[in-house]
């Protein structure tokens, strides 16, 4: 297998938008993602009996392979980006709906009491006592999912929305290897990059937890 | 939509559906033979190197990042450059089942192995254990659970992705999902995603089964990533 490196200068300009096609993809999945799993978690949390019906309705999606679930998607939401979004979106829930509940739970029975002890309302105490301390563990959940759906996005390919993706198609039908090794990297930098700046924004975002380290 | 689960059903219980060298129960085994195989491999290459990682305590930082890593990596496009390599041989499909598996093995066992309490470890040393009575009698029951857990995660993700088999032209029921894709034929795709859910999900509960024959009196733990 010969890789022709002088490609990758040639099609720069291809490569930079397909980065861009696949960000615009994976980011929007994630953030949809944490805005159902959010309330989600809340209730999976505090309604104890919807709490298993609800981790394990989203443990059942993970099992379904997301070449079908875009698939399933197309007769909903036709042949556009939304479809990848959404088929990424329910891959994210599953891993930001765990952490969030998993989360939530780690916050002490007893921090919480005291909250309310002070008077504070369920509202105000989930706000400022429980998902501050909770964000670590949330956060995880997010570095998860981001890495997660940046890695799927490929799978769109075959709807025709997988931004880097489109190189593993491209080069499966010629034959030439070039553009699946560009694809390959770029995904992965892409992630690793992503992952990067969610730690930063974790570490800037809690500053109580730097001290003690 | 009452229309689709119908055609559903009379696809998933048809008999002729079932039977012969293309019917369900030829596919359901093959999805089963590359998930298994590919997951024992796995099993194979990431538990010792979980364990050993866990024991030692050197290495945490590879077994750490090797999960992000593998994560990260693309599937399709792992699938499509060993095909390019390869030729039409099952090396695509097994080398992305495996490189899928092992890093959710190897940090779950070494999660496991972490939470392990060193006094324990201490205590163990201390009565005059050897390093390998020690792994093998003390750190590896306690580890077990999450252990386990990572088994279980890496088998339901294995499943699921099998189905790309079907994309470099072998069998399993990704089959009936890129064949029906090329058909535009709904019910099809949809009958091969509601199989691969079930195998996953009948696969998970077995492996579940033998969780809770092997730690009868021990509460169960969260799972790490």
């Amino acid at each position: 297998m010969t890789i022709d490196w002088g490609w990758f200068p040639d099609h720069r300009s291809t490569l930079v938008t397909l980065t861009l096609d696949h960000l615009s993809t994976a980011v929007p999945a994630v953030l949809f993602g944490l805005l159902i799993a959010l309330p989600l978690a809340v209730i999976a949390h505090r309604v104890r009996p919807l709490r298993g019906l609800l981790l394990g309705l989203s443990n059942i999606l993970f099992t379904i392979p997301s070449i079908a679930i875009f698939v399933l998607l197309l007769p909903v939401t036709g042949l556009t980006r939304t479809t990848a979004i959404t088929g990424l979106t329910i891959y994210t829930l599953v891993v930001l709906l765990r952490n969030t509940v998993e989360g939530l739970d780690s916050v002490p029975t007893k921090v919480r009491e005291a909250s309310t002890a002070m008077g504070a309302r369920p509202l105000r105490t989930l706000l400022t006592v429980e998902l501050p301390l909770a964000f670590p563990v949330i956060m995880a959940g997010v570095r998860v999912a981001t890495v997660m759906a940046i890695s799927l996005v490929s799978v769109a390919s075959y709807i025709g929305y997988g931004g880097l993706g489109q190189l593993f198609t491209d080069g499966f039908q010629r034959n030439y290897p070039t553009p699946v090794v560009a694809g390959v990297i770029l995904s992965l930098v892409l992630a690793l990059v992503a992952d990067a700046v969610l730690v930063t924004i974790q570490w800037l975002c809690t500053p109580w937890l730097r001290r003690r380290a | 939509m009452l229309e689709l689960l119908q055609n559903l059903l009379r696809w998933l219980t048809s008999g002729s559906q079932w039977s012969g060298p293309d019917g369900i129960a030829t596919r359901l085994l093959e999805h089963l033979q590359y998930s298994l195989l590919a997951t024992l491999v796995a099993a194979a290459i990431a538990l010792p190197v979980g364990l050993l990682i866990g024991h030692t305590g050197r290495g945490a930082f590879l077994a750490i990042n090797l999960s992000g890593f593998g994560r990260a990596l693309p599937t399709v496009g792992l699938v499509t450059l060993v095909f390019l390599a390869s030729g039409l041989s099952m090396w695509p499909v097994y080398v992305s089942l495996v490189a899928l598996a092992v890093p959710v093995i190897v940090t779950n066992t070494y999660a496991g192995m972490a939470a392990v309490d060193p006094e324990v470890r201490d205590a163990a040393r201390g009565q005059g254990m050897r390093w390998y009575q020690v792994l093998f009698q003390v750190e590896l029951p306690l580890a077990l659970p999450l252990i386990m857990t990572g088994l279980r995660l890496a088998c339901v993700q294995v499943v699921a992705t099998a189905t790309i088999a079907a994309y470099v032209s072998f069998g399993g029921l990704g089959r009936y999902v890129f064949d029906g894709l090329a058909q535009r034929d709904l019910v099809q795709v949809l009958g091969g995603a509601v199989l691969v859910a079930v195998l996953a999900i009948a696969l998970d509960l077995a492996l579940a089964g033998v969780q809770r024959l092997l730690f009868r009196n021990r509460p169960p733990r969260a799972h790490a990533h």
